[in-house]
């Protein structure tokens, strides 16, 4: 789950567990980021930042280029221009949990740890019980809240600084998300986590993060608070299916 | 029926060389998704290696030993021309393998000349179960098992081992971890070179070698490999063994000629019929 920091970010913090986060002050800084595959522009010189301890969602339908975002910071995608930089160690759940079919839960964990050479997935065990039952299985057999829990437990692995999530209630059950949605509000609020929420449910993102960005066809087209996002008629109309009272996480 | 055991025991010493071949080309395959063409001829390079260090006067043992490194020198060089370039596809890779197998010839002819090469092996045959036997078919088999059995530690004892696995099972995913899948992908070809090579240093002295026999281990191997779905170690050494054995009897029987025709129609029909109960599977479960 790990990624280096690109074009410059500043070297991921060494040691210690999740508790450390809040003292290391993950941060996400993009500026006029361009991404290209071939001649078509993913993304158009974007600009965002998340300050350290922030819960930060993103919003965007398919194909505006979120995963392209979230892969241009793990080190996976090459932009063309502009700078994507983590300060930390930054992890990064991807779209569709992606984890190891073939081995097993705690294979999966362990080489979460592939960066920061962590081998212990008790924190995380401690953290997410369920992992320890489930730690013999499969990870493609499990259930698709089981995977999400796994990807969850693997990205925490590599202790991270910043968690970039991208897509957490894809394919869930509404309960499951509620429950995953609660241990990322937790690990941010109580252990200072950064996290970037890469969603298209945005009633969920406007539940558990302060601000938004919403971006559309590679361009950051809308960013703020998250009430004064909900409240803004086009926002509401095209993401929360028309103005709402109050978003609910 | 002495005959019968002779023929079996020979039978599977020559599988366990194709099973060698098959299990570097699982190897490469599980990591990179490429079939590396190329994998008879890591046997080739260790097989005339070993003959040349032996003629130049070093003793048994060492040269073996450095024929194998000379082999996983050369499935390394073999993967930085197949996978190195970033964005390479498995396609185009196993072309590439396919051009440095055939250039390898040019190399080999060069260094070692043409003629077909040997050396001797284990002197001395045992008696077993009233059957003598070749103290090197028992040296080629039990180096066969010990290498089935270090390999299977190493991927799924080892953390190295099950970031290799890792890169088999999800690249993209390997990549989110922090795993350099094109490394792990020169670790395979190494791994596919060394395991040519066990197999070249072992076979040669039951059969001699020269430029152009990586024909038919890759073949045997290809078969084999494929009898194990190019990802299941165990069922590539069903079928290598199943392979040699079928040979051998083909070959003691009076059939040499049509050893490998014999062999190959075995594997063929072997395949058909796994193939058909696969899709019937398939029906089934939808």
């Amino acid at each position: 789950m790990t990624g280096p920091p690109t074009d410059g970010g500043t070297e991921p913090a060494q040691g210690g567990g999740p508790a450390e986060a809040a003292r290391s002050g993950g941060t996400i800084e993009v500026a006029g980021l361009v991404v290209t595959y071939g001649s078509a522009t993913a993304l158009d010189h974007v600009t965002l930042s998340v300050r350290a301890g922030e819960m930060v969602a993103l919003l965007g339908p398919n194909g505006a280029g979120k995963s392209t975002l979230a892969n241009t910071l793990s080190g996976i995608v090459t932009p063309a221009s502009g700078t994507a930089r983590t300060g930390g160690r930054l992890a990064h759940i991807p779209e569709g949990r992606q984890l190891f079919p073939d081995l097993s839960v705690e294979d999966n964990l362990v080489l979460g740890g592939w960066r920061s050479r962590a081998r212990d997935p008790s924190s995380v065990y401690d953290l997410l019980p369920r992992l320890a039952e489930l730690r013999r299985r499969r990870a493609g057999v499990l259930s698709g809240g089981e995977q999400q829990m796994v990807a969850f437990g693997r990205a925490l692995m590599s202790r991270p600084d910043v968690l970039v999530v991208d897509e957490l209630s894809l394919g869930l059950a509404p309960m499951v998300t509620r429950d995953l949605a609660a241990h990322l509000v937790a690990l941010n609020r109580e252990r200072g986590l950064t996290v970037l929420l890469i969603e298209q449910n945005a009633r969920l993102a406007f539940g558990v993060c302060e601000r938004a960005y919403v971006l559309e066809a590679g361009r950051v087209v809308a960013e703020g608070p998250c009430a004064e996002l909900a409240a803004n008629p086009q926002v509401a109309r095209a993401y929360l299916g028309g103005p709402i009272e109050e978003a609910t996480p | 029926m002495r005959e019968f055991l002779t023929y079996l025991v020979n039978g599977l010493a020559v599988g366990c060389g194709f099973a060698l071949i098959a299990s570097g080309l699982v190897a490469v395959h599980r990591v990179t998704g490429v079939v590396n063409f190329a994998q008879g001829m890591f046997a080739v390079v260790a097989g005339l290696s070993a003959s040349w260090l032996l003629g130049v006067g070093l003793p048994h043992g060492v040269s073996e030993v450095a024929a194998v490194l000379i082999a996983t020198m050369t499935g390394l060089l073999t993967g930085l021309i197949a996978i190195g370039r970033r964005g390479t596809t498995p396609q185009s890779s196993l072309i590439v393998t396919l051009g440095a197998g055939v250039l390898a010839y040019a190399v080999e002819i060069f260094v070692w000349g043409d003629q077909p090469r040997s050396f001797p092996g284990l002197p001395g045959s045992l008696t077993v179960a009233g059957v003598g036997v070749q103290r090197q078919h028992l040296l080629v088999i039990a180096a066969t098992a010990v290498t089935f059995v270090l390999l299977s530690a190493f991927f799924g004892r080892t953390y190295l081992g099950k970031a290799l696995s890792a890169c088999a099972s999800n690249p993209y995913a390997a990549r989110v971890v922090g795993i350099d899948v094109t490394t792990m992908g020169l670790l395979a070809f190494a791994i596919g070179g060394l395991l040519g090579g066990v197999a070249g240093v072992l076979v040669t002295p039951l059969r001699p070698i020269s430029f152009d026999s990586d024909v038919t281990l890759i073949v045997n191997g290809f078969a084999a490999a494929v009898f194990g779905a190019l990802t299941r170690p165990v069922l590539a050494l069903s079928g290598a063994l199943l392979l040699g054995v079928a040979e051998s009897l083909a070959a003691g029987y009076g059939y040499a000629a049509y050893q490998t025709e014999i062999a190959l129609g075995l594997m063929l029909v072997i395949m058909v019929v796994q193939s058909t109960r696969r899709a019937t599977v398939l029906e089934e479960s939808t």
